[in-house]
């Protein structure tokens, strides 16, 4: 029993103190609990975006978007004025949005499903008419809200509820690079790829958050931020593992980094 | 007294569009509406700096309508049968969400990809909430050009009294003739502070959000209830119809749109031949104006409903005469338009010959 | 006052600008007016036409089925609309166009022969003019100075310079049906 009792609060020694504290809860993000599953990246990007608006003081202007799929509560979080979109329709809602409130900052914030599948359209369209959005995609792979059916970015061979044996590239495609993809179109401005599974990684994305949110003052384009993440509870792994996975499986397939970067003139 | 002009119903529609102050437009190509988007991107941006948007897709144009709406501003999209069925769920959400805005069906023929040629055969589709769940539309049903100018103006007012998606269901016909119209004033365009509106959380304000999603059932009935209690107003307040000679009428026609327009014409050639033919023409095809049909159907010895479609609307009058007079139905299908001719001798058999 | 044209013939001969001028004439002259084109496939060449309806009182149904005056500009419009003129109404054809002319007793038949007349002019684009002006000469629905204000209306000031021969080509009209 001790011993279980010492895998389940491996923290021994009471850190729970003022002197240790790290950061705080942004001003931005509601008192709301967040719903998500113990170790999803999700709560670590929320909290990461609304850091961003805080610090940036542009809490009023500032209107997102949430997706369908686990975010789809996002608004209940993000204290900012939010407008929650029908599946995949994400980007053309921000379009509509930015188009009659050019003055103000817009994002979206969308899973796999609901960028790379359902809304690919939207996506793509809202990338090439340029539109000055910030658009956030959470990358873990799978479909998280519906259960563990398979992403259109679930790795070649990954085992998913839709793909019992194993994603088979030949009857079921490929996992799709989007991000890669919309950076190919002129209306593109930043694309980049971060991930949330180290402390190190967790302050890159923090700072490509910023920087899209920057470019959008700017009105500069359409700028994509991928976060490759986990999904420990239909991964059936512990918070710890599903790391390890994006570590040792989705990083390789999808490395980190500026995928496109303006030109410095 | 505002402008007389010679236009045609689309190019009427877009400029009453641009006048009642609209702030933005979405839409995607689709005819027979397609002059819409091309008058306004001619004519809208540099006039009232109103935004103009051709869409990848009508899914994708009702989207930008939720967003745009979504900020308080006064939005419209247009499109013909095949794209305002891919605008369903978008509409559903926009119900739902209780956002104000103005939608223009200009019903081609179906099912399937069709013709473009006039039809009416989107009236279920139109008026019993053709997306997911419980809800409706208000529909205003044009029958000339001037209604096409006056329907948005009034639709956008209805729009913004109920916070609801409004919809001026049209067919090819009306979007494609030509016929004299006045046109309503240029009006300001109206910087609105709703309070629901997300523009951005005020200092010192609750943020606010706009959504569909009430996970608990409990909420979700109440959100219903909310809804219906809308309806069950206009019903009682919105209700719009045309009526003729029903002081003598032993007869009654009744459609909308075209098809109501060409009964009066064969109603005019049936009261010259003798027959006491009166007429109903909805304006509001939701909310359907049940009481006027209740209260005739004592006193007249039947109705030919006439639709561009296999029956409709008929089921409505039915509802409506609750048994109390015979209804009978005439109807084109698949972009045909019944003649007055047809109309009258589809009325003599069964009212006059028959009976 | 109510007159009911159908204008029919091949797309490009400019039949339904035939009827829309009337229309826009009509509105100058403040009576009620509908112009339906029949729309689609035809307006790329094939059979095209228009109902163009004037009246001095509101305007039932834009549909209609019989007609006071058809003015046909290729053969299978006569053949189309011949029979659906009412008794004692009009028919204007192209006669010098024409192999078989419309032959109905009850009913009032214009040979015009518009494409030569409009050869003369040396420009065939104005044998619609030709021909409306032979229809309100015919009908009286509206004025030739009104036609004219109507075209100054639909034309953009780059092609005002056209209105005089317009003009010419709708007196030409007027004539060919003066008796």
């Amino acid at each position: 029993m001790s011993e279980l009792n010492e895998i389940m609060n491996p923290i021994k020694e009471n850190i729970c103190l003022p002197e240790f504290l790290v950061y705080e809860r942004p001003d931005t993000l509601t008192e709301q609990e967040f719903h998500y599953c113990p170790g999803c990246g999700h709560s670590t990007v929320h909290k990461l975006l609304m850091e961003v608006v805080s610090e940036m003081g542009i809490v009023g202007d500032t209107i997102g978007v949430a997706p369908v799929g686990c975010s789809v509560f996002a608004y209940h979080y993000l204290g900012v004025d939010m407008q929650q979109a029908a599946h995949g329709r994400a980007c053309a809602v921000a379009t509509g949005i930015k188009r009659v409130m050019p003055e103000k900052i817009v994002f979206t914030y969308q899973g796999d499903g609901d960028l790379a599948a359902i809304g690919t359209a939207e996506t793509v369209h809202a990338a090439n008419r340029g539109e000055n959005l910030l658009v956030i995609f959470i990358n873990n792979g799978i479909y998280g809200m519906t259960s563990g059916q398979m992403a259109p970015t679930s790795l070649e061979g990954m085992v998913t509820t839709t793909s019992p044996y194993g994603r088979d590239v030949l009857t079921q495609g490929y996992p799709l690079k989007i991000s890669e993809l919309l950076a190919h179109l002129p209306g593109v401005y930043y694309v980049t790829r971060q991930a949330v599974n180290t402390a190190g990684n967790v302050r890159k994305t923090k700072k490509a958050l910023q920087r899209g949110l920057e470019y959008q003052k700017k009105n500069l384009g359409f700028c994509l931020v991928e976060v490759v993440s986990n999904c420990p509870s239909n991964l059936k792994m512990t918070p710890l593992e599903s790391n390890e996975f994006v570590a040792n499986q989705m990083i390789p397939f999808y490395p980190l980094g500026d995928i496109k970067v303006p030109e410095v003139k | 007294m505002g402008d007389v002009k010679f236009m045609k119903g689309n190019e009427a529609l877009s400029e009453a569009m641009i006048r009642a102050g609209c702030d933005a437009y979405f839409g995607y190509p689709i005819t027979p509406q397609s002059e819409v988007l091309e008058y306004l991107a001619r004519e809208a941006t540099k006039r009232t700096g109103m935004v103009v948007l051709q869409a990848e897709s009508e899914v994708s144009a009702i989207n930008m309508i939720y967003g745009a709406a979504g900020c308080g501003k006064r939005v419209m999209t247009t499109s013909s049968s095949p794209g305002i069925s891919l605008m369903q769920e978008g509409l559903s959400y926009i119900a739902s969400a209780e956002l104000p805005c103005l939608v223009a069906n200009i019903n081609r023929g179906g099912p399937g990809l069709g013709t473009i040629q006039p039809a009416q055969g989107d009236y279920f589709q139109s008026v019993k909430g053709g997306g997911h769940g419980d809800y409706h539309l208000v529909v205003l049903a044009p029958c000339s050009v001037q209604e096409m100018v006056d329907y948005v103006k009034l639709g956008f007012e209805l729009a913004d009294k109920y916070r609801t998606p409004v919809m001026i269901l049209a067919d090819g016909a009306i979007g494609q003739m030509m016929e004299k119209v006045e046109l309503f004033p240029q009006m300001e365009r109206v910087v609105t502070d709703y309070p629901w509106a997300t523009t951005g959380r005020p200092a010192g304000k609750d943020r606010r959000y706009i959504t569909s999603l009430h996970i608990q059932p409990e909420k979700m009935e109440e959100i219903n209830h909310t809804l219906q209690a809308k309806y069950k107003v206009m019903q009682e307040t919105e209700v719009r119809y045309q009526a003729l000679h029903l002081d003598d009428a032993e007869y009654l026609m009744t459609g909308f749109g075209l098809a109501a327009r060409i009964c009066i014409k064969a109603m005019e050639l049936g009261r010259a031949k003798g027959y006491k033919i009166g007429m109903i023409r909805p304006q509001t095809l939701f909310p359907f104006p049940t009481k006027i049909y209740a209260e005739v159907a004592p006193r007249i010895k039947g109705i030919l409903d006439v639709e561009m479609n296999a029956g409709q609307m008929i089921e409505d009058v039915r509802l409506s005469v609750e048994g109390k007079t015979r209804v009978e139905f005439f109807g084109r299908m698949g972009g045909m338009i019944p003649s007055p001719d047809e109309i009258l001798e589809n009325f003599e058999k069964y009212f006059i010959k028959g009976s | 006052m109510l007159q009911e044209a159908i204008f029919s013939g091949f797309g490009g001969q400019g039949v339904l600008t035939m009827g829309m001028l009337l229309g826009y004439a009509g509105v100058i002259e403040d009576k009620e007016v509908t112009w339906m084109p029949s729309y689609g496939p035809e307006m790329r060449g094939g059979t095209a036409n228009c109902i163009a309806i004037v009246s001095d009182s509101l305007i039932s149904s834009p549909i209609i089925s019989t007609f006071d005056s058809a003015v046909t500009l290729n053969q299978p419009s006569i053949e189309k609309f011949e029979y659906k003129v009412k008794v004692g109404g009009n028919i204007f054809y192209d006669s010098s166009n024409t192999i078989n002319p419309p032959t109905r007793e009850d009913i009032n038949i214009y040979a015009c022969p518009v494409s030569e007349e409009a050869i003369k002019l040396r420009n065939s684009k104005v044998l619609n003019m030709i021909m409306l002006g032979a229809f309100i000469e015919v009908t009286k629905v509206v004025k030739m100075e009104t036609l004219l204000k109507a075209l100054e209306q639909v034309l953009p000031e780059r092609y005002h310079k056209l209105i005089p021969l317009n003009k010419q080509a709708i007196e030409i009209g007027m004539g060919l049906v003066r008796k």
